[in-house]
């Protein structure tokens, strides 16, 4: 039996910077369904890992491939046209524009009306715009934005701001889903209505994120990748990760891991 | 028409062109702003506007109507060929660059024998008529409304605002840049055009930085919520100099003092209004 075809296959990805190897050399596959979370801790090169995804990020060597697709050269717009839908750590909203033009917006690539045409109203874009309309209203509808539609998006709370960057990224159904750090700067309330939401997205598209929240990671994710220093030191389920001596050691020192580590082995139950 | 008025048109007629040429100035610079390009290349596409249709009408003695749609020519393709290469710089580096070619082209305007070195082109025949000058103006207003309403509108606005955020959304941010110098190098080339042709002289200084400033002072004061807004403010600065006539030597102080003025308490404009897009 081979096994079906990876949503996303990322070869050898490497990105380094001046003195700094930001990302080296990673192997990883997404599968399609399913919620897939990259954890580490804070300069283990997640963001990079994703801004390479997405293709804002030129890589230093390495591939990446989009359902079998190479987009390792194609330009951002390029890989949102073939399916590829992301969420900003620090928010990125339209701050001026409404919150249902926000969304419009991210169904840019699937418009294909001409210049003339657009401009001109002509039959074929008013077709288009309205099934556009329906379809951003739908997005808003999903995250639970639908009545604050003709709301200036810089005028929500942070909370719905986000909210906004998911519907605005999920408008054009993207088969892969970049969230990174959805739950920054959430409160506990906040966090767990957006888990219920990302459980929500299952089915409709492919959840890859970003997170620093563990409990929030361990709750929502059918699989976990664990980078440490730009490497990938382990890839497995959410439960096993917890158990893991080399994320342990990667979160917590070495020390602390061995210490575990002698416990476990003397019959006592490691914390956590 | 009454006699007062065709008095008053007569006298006023300087003004009048320069309303309509700056007006359209003023859009050349709007639609680089508007998808967020700093580029200030404006005086430079008029002065090519400029010089070339001089020299069609001096030398190769074309009709105007003729050289007014061919005075595009040499804009859009020096637009062509600085696009790919500066509209990968952003914000004020591309500002820099601009300004320095505009610099380039003015010193050849002055050291080459066809556009007559530092005495310009004179003798050039009074032919662009108001009506020209007007009716282009409107012409590009209501095309530029057009635009700005359509989701090519929304997707210019969204780059201005984030131009990262835009291109992750589909936005091909590459093209639609390269479209707006086109577009800018246009309507900035047909003011050249036009002005040489009511002006009767053109030289060398008239595309240089300052008036690349002056050209971006208009959509400062005026705003990038609606084309008409920097049409506005290209008409309050053009008629403030004429209108502060009476304070003679003070003029260009108080000239500037508003524009200041303007800058720090109208940050979005005079005409802060948004353009509002119907849902389908």
């Amino acid at each position: 039996m081979t096994p079906a075809q990876p949503l996303l296959a990322l070869q050898g990805l490497t990105r380094r910077y001046a003195g700094l190897v930001a990302v080296d050399t990673v192997d990883m596959q997404v599968q399609p369904g399913g919620v897939h979370a990259v954890i580490g801790p804070n300069g283990a090169g997640k963001t990079t890992l994703f801004n390479m995804v997405s293709g804002l990020v030129v890589p230093s060597a390495g591939r990446i491939a989009l359902n079998g697709q190479d987009v390792t050269a194609l330009a951002p717009d390029r890989r949102a046209a073939l399916g590829l839908g992301r969420t900003f750590q620090n928010i990125r909203v339209f701050a001026g524009m409404t919150v249902l033009e926000n969304a419009l917006t991210g169904l840019h690539a699937r418009l294909h009306a001409g210049l003339l045409s657009t401009v001109l109203r002509l039959p074929r874009f008013r077709l288009e715009e309205r099934a556009a309309v329906e379809q951003a209203r739908a997005a808003l509808d999903l995250v639970g934005l639908a009545g604050k539609a003709d709301w200036r998006a810089g005028a929500l709370s942070y909370g719905d701001q986000r909210r906004l960057e998911i519907a605005r990224a999920m408008a054009p159904n993207p088969r892969l889903l970049l969230l990174d750090e959805p739950a920054a700067g959430m409160n506990p309330a906040e966090t767990e209505s957006l888990a219920t939401l990302i459980r929500s997205l299952r089915g409709r598209t492919t959840v890859l994120l970003v997170e620093h929240d563990m409990g929030f990671v361990m709750d929502i994710s059918d699989r976990v990748t664990v980078l440490n220093f730009g490497r990938l030191i382990y890839e497995g389920a959410p439960a096993q990760v917890r158990s893991e001596p080399a994320v342990i050691e990667a979160y917590l020192g070495h020390k602390v891991a061995a210490r575990l580590a002698a416990g476990a082995k003397a019959g006592v139950r490691g914390a956590g | 028409m009454p006699t007062w008025l065709d008095d008053l048109l007569y006298a006023y007629q300087n003004v009048i062109h320069a309303l309509g040429v700056n007006g359209l100035l003023a859009l050349s610079m709007y639609v680089v702003l508007a998808v967020g390009q700093l580029s200030l290349g404006q005086a430079a596409f008029m002065g090519l506007g400029a010089y070339s249709s001089a020299l069609m009408t001096l030398k190769l003695k074309l009709p105007f109507l003729l050289v007014l749609p061919l005075s595009v020519v040499v804009p859009v393709a020096f637009a062509l060929a600085i696009g790919v290469p500066t509209l990968r710089l952003a914000g004020v580096y591309l500002a820099i660059a601009t300004i320095g070619l505009g610099e380039v082209l003015r010193a050849l305007y002055l050291n080459l024998d066809i556009t007559g070195g530092a005495l310009g082109l004179s003798g050039i025949p009074e032919r662009a008529e108001t009506w020209m000058i007007y009716g282009l103006l409107g012409a590009a207003i209501l095309a530029l409304w057009l635009v700005g309403r359509s989701g090519v509108g929304r997707a210019m606005e969204a780059m201005r605002e984030d131009e990262t955020a835009a291109q992750v959304m589909g936005v091909p941010i590459r093209r639609y840049k390269m479209g707006a110098l086109l577009a800018s190098a246009v309507l900035a080339g047909l003011a050249g055009c036009l002005s040489a042709h009511v002006s009767s002289f053109i030289g060398p200084n008239e595309y240089g930085f300052e008036p690349a400033v002056t050209i971006l002072s208009y959509v400062l004061l005026g705003g990038l919520g609606t084309p008409l807004a920097p049409v506005l403010g290209a008409w309050v600065l053009t008629l403030l100099p004429e209108l502060l006539r009476g304070f003679s030597d003070i003029r260009l102080v108080l000239n500037g003092v508003i524009i200041v003025l303007a800058v720090l308490f109208l940050p979005g404009g005079i005409l802060p209004v948004r353009m509002r897009r119907r849902a389908a």
